[in-house]
């Protein structure tokens, strides 16, 4: 195999296949992702589905906020049922420093343009009936956030870059960038060469990885995130309900099945995509004290994935090291799936047309460098 | 007796998928129209094995159906990565487990 392209993606998880459409709508010929797996097979395909834009730093709801814009015409824009649905967002507090947090947060997310609203225990429980609000001190909603399913997005937007002339190449491992200076000259993979001058790497939870084979240290860590999912009942719940305080989120796909996932702080950083039997037990007893009327529904499935952590839980993105054309999109520590629509519009805007972004400054490599982090605390 | 001729039925009306009410034409579908090439993605992109019986009863199917329309020899045709748990169990039963000791 021997190809030319003016670009490679490495990685078709939502972010690879969100830029690669994006660049090609936009008149970029030759374009190649380069796939280990098949679509979506990482973190895309493991991750939640949520659509929130209840965060607590600027860029994170702004990426989020204009991202629900595409998300609303997604289907008509690429012809496909993504199953997007706008059920809400339901954040519960417990603590009286939750409840600060979440007011300190909603005023921001407000100032930003979003319709959210802190809310009472007693108005979360007309939201969701049958949640078990002992010790709720309060709550966020937004009525715009949602879901959406991750394989459905991210082959909508393949396969709408497929007709746009993009090559995919699945089963195909990156072994090495090859540099001339300060130039890349080519990618080598397990199927031969690739001629470019530009890498793009969108390779979520083995982004340091691939950051390495230019000898360039970038700071996003694996941890490994599990989740598990019900048999299908009858429409109980249509917002995203999270719970910082116990570390956990669920929510019902639309096919009625009820999904649940939890953050654990004790989780070392891995490559591990196991699922684990301490998982299952500890989410179910949580869920089971907020939705105790979920006790006789059956677990069907249990998986695991990659959350690619960076210190601020915010992407980083552009360029890294001296190299101008090695592009990142890399580090979205658990909420990829929600921003790459926007994201990708950011990145095709500088690389086509090499505008730096406001939010792409913001995002830019260099922001550790500073002693003062704006840190997502909104993260489960 | 009237009965259904197997040979002329449609695509679209024979299930490979109980749980998940997939057909044979949503399995071509994903092989011919979105060139997916394995259980495991049909599984992703199809929902099929995503139900009750977690593709005990379609896998093998599916495994069939790209072996013919692919060329692919049957026996080079992965399984899906196979989930825990092995049947389902009901959510008090996890949350309540206490080591195996005094259970029902």
């Amino acid at each position: 195999m021997k190809i030319n392209a003016s670009c490679v993606i490495i990685g078709a998880g939502i972010n690879g296949c969100t830029l690669a459409y994006e660049l090609a709508l936009n008149g970029m010929k030759d374009i190649v992702v380069v796939e280990k797996n098949f679509i979506a097979s990482g973190a895309t395909g493991r991750c939640g589905g949520g659509i929130r834009q209840q965060w607590s730093t600027p860029m994170n709801i702004k990426f989020a906020v204009e991202s629900v814009h595409i998300f609303e015409k997604l289907d008509e824009m690429l012809n496909y049922k993504t199953e997007y649905f706008q059920g809400g967002y339901l954040i519960l507090a417990y603590t009286d420093e939750e409840v600060n947090q979440f007011e300190k947060n909603v005023r921001l997310q407000k100032s930003l343009g979003l319709e959210v609203d802190i809310i009472s225990a007693e108005q979360a429980k007309k939201i969701v009936p049958r949640l078990n609000v002992d010790g709720v001190k309060a709550a966020t909603y937004c009525a715009t956030d949602g879901h959406a399913n991750p394989f459905y997005v991210t082959q909508a937007y393949a396969q709408k870059a497929k007709e746009l002339g993009v090559k995919f190449l699945l089963d195909t491992e990156v072994h090495s960038i090859v540099t001339e200076g300060n130039n890349i000259k080519s990618v080598t993979t397990n199927k031969g060469n690739i001629n470019t001058d530009t890498v793009i790497n969108a390779s979520g939870g083995y982004a340091h990885l691939i950051a390495k084979m230019l000898n360039i240290d970038i700071p996003v860590k694996p941890y490994r995130h599990e989740i598990l999912v019900t048999e299908p009942v009858n429409r109980i719940i249509d917002p995203m309900i999270i719970s910082f305080y116990h570390s956990i989120y669920f929510r019902q796909e639309l096919n009625g099945g009820i999904l649940m996932g939890q953050g654990d702080p004790n989780e070392p950083s891995s490559f591990n995509v196991e699922g684990s039997f301490p998982f299952v037990q500890e989410v179910t007893s949580k869920v089971l004290k907020l939705m105790p009327c979920l006790k006789n529904v059956a677990m069907v499935r249990q998986w695991a994935g990659l959350y690619s952590v960076t210190p601020d839980a915010q992407p980083i993105l552009g360029p890294v090291g001296d190299f101008e054309k090695f592009i990142q999109v890399v580090g979205f520590s658990g909420h990829g799936f929600m921003l790459a629509p926007r994201v990708a519009q950011h990145l095709s805007n500088y690389i086509i047309n090499g505008n730096t972004s406001y939010e792409m400054k913001e995002l830019s490599i260099k922001r550790f460098e500073n002693a003062q982090l704006n840190v997502d605390v909104n993260v489960v | 007796m009237g009965g259904i001729n197997i040979m002329e039925l449609d695509d679209r009306d024979i299930i490979i998928c109980r749980c998940e009410d997939g057909t044979l034409a949503d399995v071509k579908d994903a092989i011919h129209r979105l060139g997916l090439r394995s259980v495991e993605e049909i599984k992703r992109v199809k929902r099929f094995g995503m139900g009750h019986c977690q593709g005990k009863t379609c896998g093998k199917i599916i495994a069939q159906i790209i072996s013919q329309e692919l060329g692919i020899p049957y026996e080079d045709i992965k399984p899906a990565t196979p989930r825990q748990p092995a049947k389902n169990i009901r959510l008090d039963k996890f949350a309540n487990y206490n080591g195996g000791k005094n259970e029902d």
